[in-house]
């Protein structure tokens, strides 16, 4: 394979990967402090949106990512309100808020769908991007792929790093517990959510701002889904977020250059290879880890707090 | 957009009801309604009978009233969204494939509202059938492809692998051959006609394996921004694209399915409305080209005119013998055109093409 | 903010009126959002359009029955295992499998005549939906491998696989090679209950599984077993129930009805097998299960309510022009609603003056 086919697919794979990274890295620090929300495709649909929008009307990138993370937060904060003031069944709620976020989405976009924007395109770094076959894999990234690279280790720095994420994690494997030693168990789940929320949303503008220049209704088609999947997959480690997404996207994209190879497998069954190997990897990983006591659910996880005092 | 498109509905109803008291006009409008698959705002197939149908409404005023229904799934839930309109409607075209079923049990309950539908192969009494005879206009997409290739590597975004997909693919790879003798046909299956994300994907893929030209049968124009951006040429699918890629479009198919409209509906409005199955293409103007890009060569230009002249008057047939299948066994002898069985049923890649085929 | 004070039991009036607030909640913020985005139109009209029609034209009221009869088999199926928190959320996966197998049973036997034929593919379609689902019992038992991921990965390859079903093996040899399979012959097609109509006995069905699982809960050991278990995990395994067997219960009876609900589909309205057989039954369901509190009887109720959004909604979009998604946002708020004023029925509301 030549060089630049191969440095083509890495990129193509990264692109791919990095909606990916964002919401399941999101939603892993949700579901840490014991929150279960499954309504991330529509915080990225509708952060795909208002990234795209707030593009088109001001060719400004940094305000339509701030746009969609805000976008992701304020549609988030509706669960947040609902399951933590409300105590409202967190499967429930998160399905309502998909098809909400999805419908919400499609209706608010009908004016944008023959528009087409500036995109958010590669850094080019000089000298450093020259180099031979290192240079387009490490500097030539798009701004977006180094920031959600960026967003893993600073979710795990601050999940093992800092007092807060000790809480937090606390929080996720014994709320009672925690309330009782004096954290405000509502507070940090909230913000946890409104966290999730808004990194859901910038995945999603990735979708609109980095891989097609255009709006869609439906087009995150999934990702949210496969997002929460990651999460499981990770078994709640940040580090394996990144590498569940790189294997999504991987074949994803692998499967298409396959079929260009014309590799003689039915396009269908290449195209479930991603869902089927995220099951077999998720069973190989439990039977390894059958014995490890840090790498389970968080205790708590989609149980509702509700404090008495 | 909808609130305009009622108020104009609303004032063609009164307008026309004012009319009829006052006897300005003979015959009551014709009601008539379209069924899409997707947005009018994919800017690809749907879009096309969109402007269509714009263009009857220019043509016929207010002797046709208009309903047009969007992201009409092609299932069971089909048959009620016909049934609704054929209790208020006088013509219905139902425009995509999938509504074949559907569109005959419908019309055998109601015999006095006419059907057309568009790419099916079941007329009856009173559900024509109209089809494009698409793979002329890939004939000259194929032509100029085989132009202006560098790389050799022609790239094909495929939706379904269904007689209409099989047909333009191997119609593009003989004309593009018919030019440049040493080119290759890739082709990737997506599994749908609109998922920006994966066309995009797509066309990534075939690009990063070579391919300096894109032909897509899906309907968004993810994939000509995707060519834009990497500086390769692509066509226009349905609809003229260029706004999308104002330097990777060489040039495009445009449907035009507004004089076929205007035709069917004025035809019942007469009184002279029988089924048919219609099939034009080139010659009749229901195949029409985007504008050829600025940058192609000149020559590579000319030959796409004389292409496009000759199949208007017909002296060319894009799928004329010898050809053989792909398997090396042969298909249409010296000077032999196909059938049109063959080619509304076509489930084989022609000879030449390397890509296994799907299934 | 709000403070939430338990009552000392549920409060009764609350059952009944939570869901008439979530109602009416949706009902006005739908009024809003209508008097924003129509000109010309009268918002009673589309109200009436949305809301009444499809309960006083007959068409309109067939297709509504018809259309809940999915709702509620999936719906029941799934109530069992969302009581155990078991959390099957590939249902619309199963109930793919399911016309797959059941549909090509009847296209195994095409032409052949005979009142055993429809039988047989309703079992073929139960065990396919059984079987599936089942994949991801073993694997929750076997790995403690969340099912959640694994239905809703299923799914997607559920899709794919009948995708190259119609694409080959049953794809109809006389069909020009389109992807679809033949259609249906009479002895596979399933009969039409209300003549003229698309209602079938799908429904009757329906309304028997509901009717079954109601029974069942109550009087079962089962429904306790069940009931036990999902609230408190430690607790059913100190009292002596099985977890695992809840598990495999759970998902194979709600894949089996998810399967059946497919094949009804096949053999029923569509009458043929098609890419376009999975409709998000399986989905919309889920929100079914919880309108209804996750009660058998409730689920019909909810059934309706959700079927006549969609055909009344599907009126509204053809009749003044409004785009498809806004029956998805409606949908979206009455389920926020509907959760938020359950909270009345075990909480009193007051307002939290004291500072955390």
């Amino acid at each position: 394979m030549n060089e630049s086919l191969f440095v083509n697919i890495i990129i193509g794979i990264t692109i791919a990967s990095a909606p990916l990274i964002f919401a399941a890295i999101g939603e892993l620090l949700v579901e840490r402090s014991g929150v279960l929300n499954l309504g991330v495709e529509g915080m990225m649909i509708v952060g795909a949106l208002m990234g795209f929008v707030v593009q088109f009307h001001t060719g400004n990138p940094y305000l339509a990512i701030l746009a969609a993370l805000f976008g992701g937060m304020v549609i988030a904060s509706i669960f947040a309100f609902l399951t933590q003031y409300l105590l409202t069944n967190q499967v429930a709620t998160g399905l309502a808020l998909t098809l909400f976020g999805l419908g919400f989405s499609a209706f608010a976009g009908r004016g944008y769908t023959e528009e087409t924007i500036q995109l958010i395109t590669a850094t080019h770094i000089p000298i450093l991007s020259d180099i031979p076959f290192i240079g387009p894999l490490l500097f030539s990234m798009n701004p977006l792929v180094y920031l959600s690279f960026l967003m893993v280790y600073l979710v795990w720095w601050f999940l093992f790093k800092t007092k807060q994420g000790l809480i937090l994690r606390s929080i996720g494997d014994n709320h009672d517990a925690a309330h009782a030693i004096g954290h405000n168990v509502v507070r940090y789940r909230f913000i946890a959510i409104l966290f999730g929320g808004a990194m859901a949303g910038i995945g999603g503008a990735c979708l609109s701002l980095v891989q097609v220049p255009i709006w869609g209704e439906d087009m995150t088609a999934g990702r949210g889904w496969i997002a929460l999947g990651l999460v499981v997959f990770a078994s709640w480690m940040p580090s394996r977020v990144v590498l569940g997404a790189l294997l999504f996207g991987g074949i994803t994209i692998l499967q298409l250059h396959a079929q260009g190879f014309n590799i003689r497998i039915s396009a269908q069954y290449l195209s479930m290879l991603p869902y089927l190997a995220t099951i077999f990897i998720l069973v190989a990983l439990r039977i390894r880890l059958k014995n490890k006591t840090n790498r389970t659910v968080p205790n708590c996880l989609g149980r509702i707090f509700h404090s008495t005092t | 957009m909808s609130n305009l498109k009622f108020s104009s509905v609303l004032k063609t109803s009164i307008l026309s009801l004012v009319l009829a008291f006052t006897g300005n006009v003979s015959a009551d409008p014709v009601k008539a309604a379209f069924v899409y698959i997707g947005p009018t705002g994919d800017h690809g197939w749907t879009y096309a009978h969109h402007k269509g149908v714009n263009h009857l409404k220019s043509v016929m005023g207010d002797d046709v009233i208009v309903t047009e229904v969007e992201n009409v799934a092609e299932n069971s839930d089909s048959e009620r969204v016909i049934t609704s309109l054929a209790r208020k409607n006088d013509i219905i075209f139902t425009t995509s494939f999938g509504y074949m079923n559907p569109t005959a049990k419908v019309a055998a309950r109601y015999p006095d509202v006419k059907f057309e539908h568009a790419t099916g192969y079941m007329p009856s009494e009173n559900v024509a059938t109209y089809q494009a005879r698409f793979y002329e206009g890939r004939h000259v997409l194929g032509r100029v492809a085989g132009g202006v290739t560098k790389s050799n590597v022609l790239g094909w975004i495929g939706s379904f692998p269904i007689p209409e997909v099989i047909r333009d693919i191997n119609s593009a790879y003989l004309a593009a051959k018919s030019v440049n003798p040493d080119v290759e046909m890739k082709i990737v299956w997506v599994y749908t006609w609109y998922d920006p994300g994966k066309e995009a994907d797509a066309a990534n893929a075939l690009i990063a394996q070579g391919a300096d030209v894109l032909f897509q049968h899906t309907d968004s124009t993810a994939a000509m921004t995707i060519a834009e951006e990497k500086g390769v040429y692509a066509f226009g699918q349905a609809s003229n694209m260029i706004d999308w890629g104002p330097n990777a479009q060489a040039t495009g198919i445009m449907n035009d399915w507004g004089p076929y409209y205007v035709e069917r509906v004025q035809a019942l409005k007469d009184g002279t409305w029988t089924s048919a199955e219609t099939l034009r293409g080139v010659k009749e103007g229901m195949v029409k080209f985007a504008p050829m890009n600025a940058n192609l060569p000149r020559d590579v230009k000319n030959d796409a005119m004389k292409a496009i002249i000759d199949l208007a008057t017909g002296a060319i047939h894009p799928f004329t013998g010898p050809i053989n299948k792909q398997d090396g066994s042969p298909w249409l002898a010296e000077g032999e055109t196909a059938p049109l069985g063959d080619l509304l049923g076509m489930q084989f890649y022609v000879e030449g093409i390397d890509s296994q085929f799907p299934n | 903010m709000i403070k939430l004070i338990p009552r000392a039991e549920n409060s009764r009036a609350m059952i009944i009126l939570s869901p008439i607030f979530a109602l009416v909640l949706t009902a006005l913020s739908a009024f809003v959002i209508f008097l924003f985005i129509l000109e010309d139109v009268k918002v009673s009209n589309v109200f009436f359009t949305l809301f009444i029609e499809p309960l006083t034209d007959t068409y309109y009221f067939s297709e509504l029955l018809a259309k809940s009869a999915p709702l509620i088999i999936i719906g029941i199926g799934l109530s069992i295992g969302f009581r155990a928190g078991v959390w099957n959320i590939g249902a619309e996966g199963q109930y793919v499998i399911g016309g797959i197998a059941g549909g090509a049973v009847g296209l195994y036997f095409y032409n052949v005549e005979g009142f055993w034929l429809l039988p047989l593919m309703a079992i073929a379609g139960i065990l396919g939906g059984m079987l599936y689902a089942g994949i991801a019992a073993f694997l929750r038992v076997k790995y403690q491998v969340n099912e959640i991921l694994v239905t809703l990965m299923l799914t997607y390859v559920a899709v794919l696989f009948l995708s190259a079903m119609v694409h080959g093996p049953l794809r109809n040899p006389s069909g020009f090679n389109f992807p679809e399979s033949r259609m249906f012959h009479d002895s596979a097609l399933l009969p039409v209950i209300w003549e003229g109509t698309r209602l079938y006995i799908s429904f009757i069905f329906a309304i028997l599984f509901s009717a079954l699982a109601w029974f069942g809960i109550k009087k079962h050991m089962f429904g306790m077993q069940i009931k036990i278990t999902g609230s408190a995990p430690r607790a059913a395994k100190f009292a002596g129930f099985d977890d695992k067997k809840t598990v495999w219960y759970s998902l194979l009876i709600s894949g089996g009805l998810a399967g059946l609900a497919g094949l009804f589909e096949a053999a029923g309205p569509a009458g043929q097998l098609t890419p376009g057989l999975p409709q998000f039954y399986g989905f919309t369901a889920i929100i079914v299960a919880f309108l209804a509190r996750l009660h058998p009887i409730g689920i019909i109720f909810s059934a309706l309510l959700i079927a006549l959004s969609y055909v009344g909604g599907e009126n509204v979009q053809i009749d003044y022009n409004l785009p498809s998604s806004i029956i998805q946002i409606f949908q979206g708020m009455l389920l926020f609603y509907f959760l938020a004023c359950d909270i009345l029925i075990k909480y009193k509301v007051v307002p939290n003056k004291t500072k955390n």
